[in-house]
């Protein structure tokens, strides 16, 4: 076991991502507004990318950019899945901001609790 | 759009340079920090940018939705036709080693410079046609 | 000192996520979460992480928070029946803490930040780092894995972002002018 310190500072990055994931699971499960929804769902997968982007970091280490000197590289694989998958979040982003946009003109309200009522007249 | 000066002077001169860092970093990428997804947002930043100040309807004239869609279609297509390029070579699909019989890695880097470009074009393209289609959703 | 500026930088975010929660202005929301990706790019330069970094500044601060201004101009920009149900909010609460519990616990198993003997330092990337250059005449170890190693899977990620922008195209654009 080691001493409480360093265990703090070897497990505060993942924690906070942890606390991070918590808050935007809140936003998606209990908040209504569908936009609201979208930002939730952003700062969960943000708390995602932010473990992986630890997980592959190294003490003393540099970018991963070959460079003379440099002795330890970061672990550039977790970059590279975390690289595309933030593009690739900006495209589903937009994909469910453009159907939220549909149902507001179909609805006329973008209120879980209001489409469900209209749903239901 | 905006009425206010200083917003439209400054705009109006960054963003050729926003554009040019865009390339920047698109063909810096094997170098340093960058490469075609980054180049990619960069390049629609610089339309979005003048398309909020100047209004949609005088970018569309400058950059059409055809040619958005277009670039969004070809950039894959690129990245794709590179990969079966390699397989007709005798290596495997996106294997770019192929690409240059006497040194796989100057092959390498040929292939890694193109399917960049295949990336930045179409991630180009797709944000900016995003762009346009809820702009224009308004306008009408 | 470095790892303290992170700490400092990940318990800003969680501050911005908080008062997320409970703001009902959306507009404010959109930007905030701007605000949020920024601090993120600035987490993932101090994790070394600059190709990312770049990333997230360029699409969080930038598109991201473009789109949802552009969302919010066609529906509306305030939340009107805020909260909740009292049951589905200690629902919420339970689910949430129950998740965070559970990672927690997991945590506990993790190697610590900054490890160089961690399992995920020892088997592929080692090669990458070494022969990544040689392999491919590329510096830029990320740019190598991204394009080479991994080429498949960034086609992959680039035919989705294409079918994700033909989706909204297919959503939202009027090909004539008597379209819904």
């Amino acid at each position: 076991m080691t001493d409480p310190l360093s265990f703090l500072s070897g497990h505060a990055v993942q924690w906070g991502a942890v606390v991070l994931l918590m808050t935007g699971l809140y936003i998606v499960m209990t908040r209504g507004n569908l936009i609201k929804k979208v930002v939730g769902l952003n700062i969960v997968q943000t708390a995602v990318f932010l473990l992986y982007i630890s997980i592959g970091y190294v003490e003393d280490g540099t970018a991963p950019i070959v460079l003379e000197g440099a002795a330890r590289y970061s672990n550039p694989l977790p970059h590279v899945l975390i690289l595309t998958a933030i593009v690739v979040s900006v495209a589903t982003t937009s994909l469910a901001l453009a159907l939220i946009v549909r149902i507001r003109e179909a609805y006329g309200s973008i209120e879980e609790d209001e489409i469900r009522e209209r749903e239901s007249d | 759009m905006s009425d206010n000066v200083i917003v439209r002077v400054v705009v109006k001169m960054l963003a050729p340079f926003i554009l040019l860092f865009a390339l920047y970093v698109q063909l810096h990428g094997d170098y340093g920090p960058g490469g075609g997804f980054q180049a990619g947002v960069i390049f629609a930043t610089g339309f979005i940018v003048y398309a909020i100040v100047f209004g949609v309807r005088r970018t569309i004239q400058a950059l059409p939705f055809a040619a958005v869609t277009a670039m969004a279609s070809l950039g894959l297509a690129l990245y794709a036709t590179v990969g079966f390029v390699a397989l007709g070579l005798g290596g495997a699909f996106l294997d770019y080693g192929a690409l240059d019989s006497r040194d796989p890695v100057h092959g390498q880097h040929v292939g890694i410079v193109l399917i960049e470009l295949g990336v930045g074009v179409t991630v180009a393209g797709v944000l900016t046609a995003v762009f346009y289609t809820f702009a224009e959703r308004r306008r009408r | 000192m470095e790892r303290l500026h992170i700490v400092l930088l990940i318990a800003l975010m969680i501050a911005l996520a908080l008062a997320l929660v409970r703001m009902r202005n959306l507009l404010a929301i959109a930007i905030l979460s701007g605000v949020y990706s920024l601090l993120l790019a600035a987490v993932y330069t101090l994790l070394d992480a600059v190709d990312v970094a770049f990333t997230e500044a360029a699409v969080g601060a930038g598109i991201t928070l473009t789109l949802m201004l552009a969302a919010l101009s066609l529906t509306t920009r305030r939340e009107t029946r805020p909260g909740g149900r009292a049951a589905r909010r200690v629902l919420g609460l339970a689910v949430a803490f129950a998740a965070g519990a559970a990672l927690v616990y997991a945590s506990f198993d993790m190697p610590a930040l900054g490890d160089a003997a961690a399992p995920i330092h020892n088997h592929v990337a080692d090669r990458y780092i070494a022969e990544g250059p040689r392999d491919t005449g590329v510096p830029n170890i990320v740019t190598a894995v991204l394009a080479s190693y991994r080429g498949y899977d960034t086609l992959g990620e680039v035919t989705v972002i294409f079918t994700a922008g033909i989706g909204v195209i297919a959503l939202l654009w009027r090909w004539r002018r008597d379209e819904p």
